[in-house]
Parts: C-alpha cells; sequence; structure tokens
C-alpha cells in the first residue's frame, strides 16, 4: 500500500486531497500518476505537476516502493 | 540553523533579537510581504498552503546547505501559511556572519533556492474571485532538474 497526497490546484482538481494504492510490481512515480488518474476519472495530462517521493523532489521515473508517500502539487510559489 | 513554518505572524526585529549572535560582525536579513495587486487585478487576501512536513524538511535541506557552502555563523527561516492581508509579512529570511559578504551572499541564495523548492502555494483572493499564483520560477526550476511532467515540458 502507498499513500498519494495532493496539493494546491492538483488537489481542487482531483476533488481530493489523497488516496491509498496498492503498489503495481515495478511502479514509478509516472505509473503511480496513470493509477490516480484512472481511480479518479481526472486527466491530469497538459498540467505542470512536480512529484516527490517520501517528502524529497523526484523525477517521475523515480520507482516507488510499498509504504511509500507520494505526492503530486503544481510548481511552487512560495517566498 | 532555525526553520519555522507558522500561521502567526512574526516581528522582524524580535526574531533578530531573539537569534542574535554574539561572534558576528553582520547579519542580513530579507523580508517578503504581501503585494496589493497582481498582474490584472487588486490583491484582498493572499492564502498559502503547504505540504507539511516536506515544507521543514526542505527548508532544512536548503538551511544546511548554506551553511556549507558560505560562511557563515547562522541561519533563520519563517515562513508562514494560512490568509494573509496585503502588506503582511510572508517570509523572513536571516543570516548571521562574522563579515558582511558571506552574509548577503547566503541570504539572497536562501531566498533564491526556497523559492523554486520548498513546497509552498499561494492562491490571490482579488474582487474577480481566487486564483492560483502559477508564476513561472519554480516551472522553470521543475524542469531544470528533471521534476517536471514529461508531458509538458515543451510549455513551460
Amino acid at each position: 500500500m502507498i499513500s498519494v497526497k495532493f496539493f494546491a490546484s492538483v488537489r481542487e482538481r482531483l476533488g481530493r486531497a489523497n488516496v491509498d494504492l496498492e503498489l503495481q510490481a515495478g511502479s514509478t512515480v509516472a505509473e503511480v500518476l496513470a493509477q490516480v488518474e484512472g481511480i479518479t476519472g481526472v486527466s491530469l495530462a497538459g498540467q505542470h505537476l512536480l512529484a516527490a517521493r517520501n517528502q524529497v523532489h523526484v523525477p517521475f521515473t523515480e520507482p516507488v516502493a510499498d509504504g511509500d508517500e507520494i505526492a503530486f502539487f503544481p510548481p511552487v510559489t512560495g517566498g | 540553523m532555525t526553520v519555522r513554518v507558522q500561521q502567526e505572524a512574526f516581528h522582524l526585529g524580535a526574531e533578530l533579537l531573539a537569534h542574535a549572535q554574539p561572534t558576528a560582525g553582520a547579519v542580513v536579513s530579507f523580508l517578503g510581504t504581501v503585494r496589493d495587486y497582481s498582474d490584472a487585478a487588486d490583491i484582498l487576501a493572499m492564502e498559502i498552503e503547504h505540504y507539511p512536513g516536506m515544507t521543514e524538511r526542505e527548508l532544512e535541506r536548503v538551511a544546511q546547505e548554506a551553511q556549507r557552502r558560505y560562511d557563515i555563523l547562522d541561519s533563520l527561516i519563517i515562513h508562514r501559511y494560512g490568509r494573509l492581508a496585503p502588506q503582511d509579512p510572508i517570509v523572513l529570511v536571516a543570516v548571521w556572519s562574522l563579515h558582511r559578504a558571506a552574509a548577503f551572499d547566503a541570504c539572497r541564495y536562501l531566498i533564491d533556492v526556497l523559492k523554486t523548492s520548498a513546497p509552498f502555494w499561494k492562491k490571490e483572493i482579488t474582487p474577480a474571485g481566487a486564483r492560483w499564483v502559477t508564476d513561472c520560477p519554480g516551472c522553470r526550476a521543475g524542469t531544470q532538474h528533471g521534476h517536471v511532467h514529461p508531458d509538458v515540458l515543451e510549455e513551460c
């Protein structure tokens, strides 16, 4: 099981702040995103998205392990 | 090295006094505040969302990197979240060092890097409604680091 979190415009677009997923063996962050799109029925194609794995920025090619916390969010605008 | 993420207001002078370094010959601080306008509209308020846990972790990572790169004695980062009004302070970065050059350089480094890596998102509340700020420094930084969804690289 992995926990997936969404923030800001991504959270609003998906209509939820998080979802738990059964991990498919050998998944990457990109494949987790595809699973999220499948479950929610919402496409995030064309959105500017960043990803984090266990609260560290990662590329979408990053492998995912059971128990991970994955997050998707738009480019940051703090400061 | 101190990092704080909070809803409450803070006072620049009080924070600098509270973190004073006896051996420092210089302290440089940057205070970011809420503007009362954006590209197209007046701003009534600013709502700042963040990723609790990752935010603190990312700010600590940036502060450690500044400590490694520059000859500084200490640093302080305070970043607020929640609903803020125009002119409210959003972020404080302060750096103490023996001499001014390192403090200036490290302060600039800290604010520049945190703006492109710390997971905060601003939403402007205007008379016409609310909208997420989609400033592009974050897009560009993300793209450079290969973190942006590959489908949108060409749009950044």
